[in-house]
């Protein structure tokens, strides 16, 4: 239902832009898109780039549907973004994991039953300094996403002490001009202080670690052209439960921007073992509209 | 096994990136005339400049900035000078980028407007991709100087 009403908005955004105030005067694909956690950034990494387009004398927003699929879980994502002057972001998402196969690991094991995780992520991310295209030591923001999940019975009974957790972030993000075959290309780094369980849809803390632990993130993507974005990112991930080993992830996608209304991205993810279930492997798909 | 990552994939990420940013940093000595050449020489440069006018003459966000400009002196002045950062044999005679926009206070949305009016004069004059990004990259030192900071 949600999703429908979602696909409506982005779809009325789209067809209806007379009715609606200029969109914001960054460059085209300089918003990035929205992150599974609701802030902008790539699929599984946000990057130091604000979302929308808003500049410094600008108002923007963001909607965006994501869902992955990958061997044994699907996920779905609503996220919704506000960005003032280019400064200030806040976000919301909420995620919806579709357990799948681990439905009987949970019936057999822990006598559980239920199929879905639901998590609610608000976040806010505030652009320190620099421009990511014009400053010559790129574009810094710090940021923190505050999760809670709306049921803590199976993330409890895997061995999470909480149900609810706050990651904080630090990212730098720079855009360099006609780097590789006089193509542009975009460098994203991120360090974030966290002590989520698989972004924190397992719960927070566990019993081999409790605390926040340093984790790095990376992504990289090569300029095509202004409308076609490829490349490749990297997160660190904590190992905090005993139950089953986590693992980092990794993707590797392709975004189109036909459009600073329309962000389209598509990528081959690579999520490793989640919660016993070995190799998770599989599609991303998002769909984005800019306001 | 954890640890094995920790150790070699985030550090293996960084030397990637440097090794991609470091060697490509060589790639275009400024010698050379080849952007020059693929913006079309002083010519192709001249039909950009006057097409950026056209866009920016219908830009509610920049057009306040142009008012009462002599329009002919700005055209010759921006070719000239597009022209010797492309590595073009033009000599630019306008005043410094920091004199003339001074008492602007131009916003970095004013800034990106005519950045975004830039590429698309560009693109109406189909220059390529990456002619596009090489000349943006030579105006890049400009940006301090036109927003006063």
């Amino acid at each position: 239902m949600t999703a429908r009403c979602l696909v409506a908005l982005i779809v009325a955004g789209l067809v209806a832009p007379a009715a609606m105030a200029d969109i914001g005067s960054r460059i085209w694909a300089t918003g990035g898109v929205t992150t599974i956690e609701g802030s902008a950034g790539g699929g599984l990494v946000p990057w130091a780039l604000l979302g929308s387009y808003a500049s410094d004398e600008e108002w923007g927003g963001t909607l965006a549907l994501s869902r992955v699929e990958v061997d044994d879980y699907s996920l779905s994502v609503f996220g919704a973004g506000l960005n003032w002057n280019n400064r200030i972001e806040l976000s919301v998402a909420q995620q919806t994991l579709d357990l799948d196969s681990l439905v009987f690991t949970l019936k057999d094991g822990f006598g559980l039953e239920q199929d879905e995780l639901r998590q609610n992520v608000f976040a806010a991310k505030l652009r320190l300094t620099g421009d990511a295209l014009y400053s010559p030591w790129g574009q810094w923001s710090a940021g923190v996403q505050y999760k809670r999940l709306k049921d803590a019975t199976v993330p409890s009974a895997i061995g999470a002490r909480d149900d609810t957790g706050t990651d904080v972030y630090v990212s730098g993000s720079k855009l360099f001009f006609a780097a590789v075959m006089e193509r542009n290309l975009l460098v994203n780094l991120t360090t974030r202080m966290t002590r989520a369980n698989q972004g924190g849809l397992l719960g927070f803390g566990g019993d081999r670690n409790n605390g926040h632990q340093l984790m790095l993130e990376g992504s990289v993507g090569l300029f095509l052209n202004r409308k076609w974005l490829v490349g490749t990112e990297y997160r660190q991930k904590p190992d905090n439960l005993g139950f089953a080993a986590e693992d980092d992830w990794w993707d590797l996608f392709v975004a189109w921007v036909p459009d600073r209304r329309l962000a389209v991205t598509a990528a081959l993810v690579n999520l490793g073992d989640i919660a016993t279930l070995e190799d998770q492997q599989g599609l991303y798909l998002s769909l984005q509209g800019s306001f | 096994m954890e640890l094995f990552r920790l150790n070699l994939a985030v550090p293996g990420l960084l030397v990637v990136m440097t090794l991609i940013l470091g060697g490509c940093q060589n790639l275009t000595p400024h010698t050379d005339d080849s952007l020059y050449q693929q913006l079309g020489e002083r010519e192709g440069i001249a039909l950009v400049v006057e097409d950026l006018l056209y866009l920016i003459v219908d830009d509610g966000r920049i057009n306040q900035q142009f008012k009462g400009i002599d329009v002919a002196q700005f055209h010759r002045n921006l070719t000239d000078q597009l022209c010797a950062l492309s590595g073009g044999p033009c000599t630019y005679t306008g005043r410094g980028m920091r004199e003339l926009h001074a008492d602007m206070a131009i916003t970095d949305t004013q800034f990106n407007a005519l950045a975004e009016n830039l590429i698309l004069a560009m693109e109406q004059n189909d220059i390529p991709t990456g002619a596009q990004n090489r000349l943006i990259k030579q105006l890049l030192p400009l940006y301090p100087d036109i927003r006063n900071l």
